[in-house]
């Protein structure tokens, strides 16, 4: 043990930090708890039966699952590939990559309505193929993909990074080929941060507003045309009810993130522990 | 039987020219050089892991510098961290197997004789993290014999390994050496392990080779900074173990005997410090057990310190201040007693 024990020696420095940090852990968790305790168990559960809000939920879940794994289809490989290539501009294309975590999330749904909108390139191409792309699911899917994809690459990048090389190298000499070498070696050394990547890729698509909004206020779904959840929040927000209509489902949301973030965090722990 | 013809790796930063090597069926081959040589590069360029510019590599008669690594038929061993992390050794071992598509029924005792060949069939069940460094080297070795290349390249191996596992593995190198008679080609900055375990020694220096011979040949006749340094730096001879009793050892280095501690026996390898030898005119009455006459042959000037070649014979070289050769009145053709402790000699 080289940590200091803080209650030994409570030099100012660590006195004025103390409270300095306790103030912005105060900020980061109050909201969030007191909506989860503002309601019942009781009114959550019948928020939960409510159509209109399940298949809302479903909605969410389902698009942000499906963005998730087609990310992984195409993000994964690119992530293996910068991080075992050096070319020329490198830097530059990673620098891209994470270009939609600083967009504002109008903006994004507005570009993605200029390229999928009916109206242009991809849009025009999809419909000859029967897949409409405004107010229906895939408009979703997009959207989420869009916003959230870099925390997958970025993860997955670093996860590969941090295999050695030497391990492939060996792999090759034994008789694999790149392929057998990806599959058996590379890729389940990775997996860790391609898992949290992915658990990451998948929370932040599911708390999509703006992009999504744009591109897909009402979708089919399952026979319903749901929104998705944080437009739902909005909704209701704006709704006669108000904060009050809002709120049991805010706290339904926060929940789900929870579990998802402690997730995360097993996961991510039991990675270091091996 | 490897050959490599006028080979050229270019790395961008890092150049490996004007290779050429012939390399016999069953030998047990060094390439020796400083960090930074291209050992590595070399090595990896013969396992096919860098495109080759220029020249090419045949291995048993068969051209290969085109070929993808799978397609070689040689194994690899690096100096650390080098087995796959989430198999059991079990399945490090048997993962070339699986990959050259070997049948089923053949794997488990190909890789049961391999770990017993190794003596690591107790680690089988042991997964990677909880091996030892020595023992993780026995694994990746195994892991690379099971599938019977032509050749093994052995990256620095010994070099990661603590003193005591180092010279164990060292002798173990050998004695697989001996019962597989597969090839090796072991690259090393050791002098030390050069001379104990190669037949023949290549020096390499700044993407080149220097120097091709004997341990002996490029020791008494160093063509390389590098070499010429070490020569000076270490006496070193080949000698045979007689008269051992508890952990003392008289070796016959040809002529004389000299007193070490060792548990080796038979054909060794001695080095011997120059700063570790005393001069004098007279025999020296003291706990030191190596005590012989020699004649002085050769004094060098390297400034502060002057390295003073005793021919006893066999020479032996030795290190000592301006100020001591000053006072001892020591000049070519002077007869002097040199003297060292038998826990200066390492053997090995």
């Amino acid at each position: 043990m080289t940590r200091t024990r803080l209650w030994r020696k409570p030099d100012t420095l660590s006195l004025v930090f103390i409270v300095l940090g306790t103030l912005i852990l105060l900020f980061i968790l109050v909201p969030p708890l007191k909506t989860i305790f503002s309601s019942s168990a009781g009114t959550l559960w019948n928020t939960l039966l409510d159509e209109k809000v399940y298949s809302s939920i479903l909605l969410t879940i389902y698009a942000a699952l499906i963005a998730t794994l087609i990310g992984l289809l195409l993000g994964v490989p690119l992530a293996y590939v910068l991080a075992r290539h050096e070319f020329w501009g490198k830097r530059f294309l990673e620098g891209l990559i994470d270009v939609p975590i600083v967009m504002p999330h109008s903006a994004v749904g507005i570009a993605l309505l200029f390229v999928f909108g009916s109206n242009f390139l991809m849009g025009k191409f999809l419909n000859n193929a029967g897949i409409g792309f405004v107010d229906e699911v895939s408009a979703v899917v997009i959207a989420m993909m869009f916003v959230s994809v870099p925390f997958l690459i970025d993860s997955a990048r670093e996860g590969f990074q941090a295999v050695d090389v030497r391990l492939e190298k060996v792999a090759r000499t034994l008789g694999a080929s790149p392929w057998r070498s990806f599959f058996r070696v590379s890729l389940p050394l990775a997996w860790r941060s391609i898992l949290s990547g992915s658990v990451l890729m998948w929370a932040r698509g599911f708390s999509e507003f703006g992009a999504v909004y744009i591109v897909a206020g009402h979708v089919p779904f399952f026979g319903y045309r749901p929104v998705t959840a944080p437009i739902l929040v909005t909704e209701l927000f704006e709704s006669p009810g108000g904060l009050g209509a809002a709120q049991p489902l805010t706290a339904l949301l926060i929940l789900i993130c929870l579990i998802v973030f402690i997730a995360l965090r097993t996961v991510a722990y039991k990675g270091k522990k091996a | 039987m490897i050959a490599i013809k006028n080979l050229k790796v270019d790395l961008g930063d890092f150049l490996l020219r004007d290779i050429n090597l012939d390399i016999e069926q069953g030998e047990y081959f060094i390439v020796l050089g400083p960090t930074g040589a291209g050992k590595t590069v070399l090595l990896e360029a013969i396992a096919g892991l860098y495109p080759v510019v220029e020249g090419g590599i045949w291995i048993d008669g068969r051209e290969v510098t085109s070929l993808n690594p799978e397609k070689r038929g040689v194994g690899i061993v690096y100096q650390d961290q080098i087995l796959f992390p989430h198999l059991p050794v079990k399945e490090n071992i048997s993962f070339g197997l699986k990959a050259m598509k070997c049948p089923t029924r053949d794997i488990k005792p190909r890789v049961d004789s391999m770990a017993e060949v190794l003596g690591i069939t107790p680690l089988l069940g042991r997964s990677p993290p909880t091996l030892s460094g020595g023992e993780s080297q026995k694994v990746a070795l195994a892991r690379a014999l099971v599938t019977e290349p032509a050749v093994l390249l052995l990256d620095e191996p010994l070099s990661a390994l603590d003193p005591e596992t180092k010279e164990r593995m060292q002798r173990e190198l050998a004695e697989i050496h001996r019962r597989l008679k597969v090839t090796i080609i072991h690259v090393t900055h050791d002098f030390e392990e050069a001379v104990a375990l190669g037949h023949r020694v290549a020096v390499l220096n700044d993407g080149r080779i220097v120097q091709v011979g004997t341990p002996e040949d490029i020791l008494r006749q160093p063509n390389s900074e590098f070499i010429a340094r070490f020569a000076l730096s270490r006496n070193i001879f080949a000698g045979e173990v007689s008269d051992a009793g508890d952990g003392d050892a008289f070796i016959d280095i040809g002529g004389i005997k000299l007193m070490g501690i060792t548990e080796l026996r038979g054909r060794v390898h001695l080095s011997l410090r120059p700063e570790d030898i005393l001069i004098s005119r007279e025999p020296l009455q003291s706990t030191a057990r190596n005590s012989l006459e020699g004649t002085v042959t050769n004094i060098a000037d390297r400034g502060a310190v002057m390295y003073v070649t005793v021919s006893v014979p066999p020479d032996f070289i030795c290190l000592i201040t301006r100020q001591a050769l000053k006072e001892l009145d020591l000049r070519k053709g002077v007869k002097v007693w040199t003297t060292f402790k038998a826990s200066a000699v390492h053997i090995f």
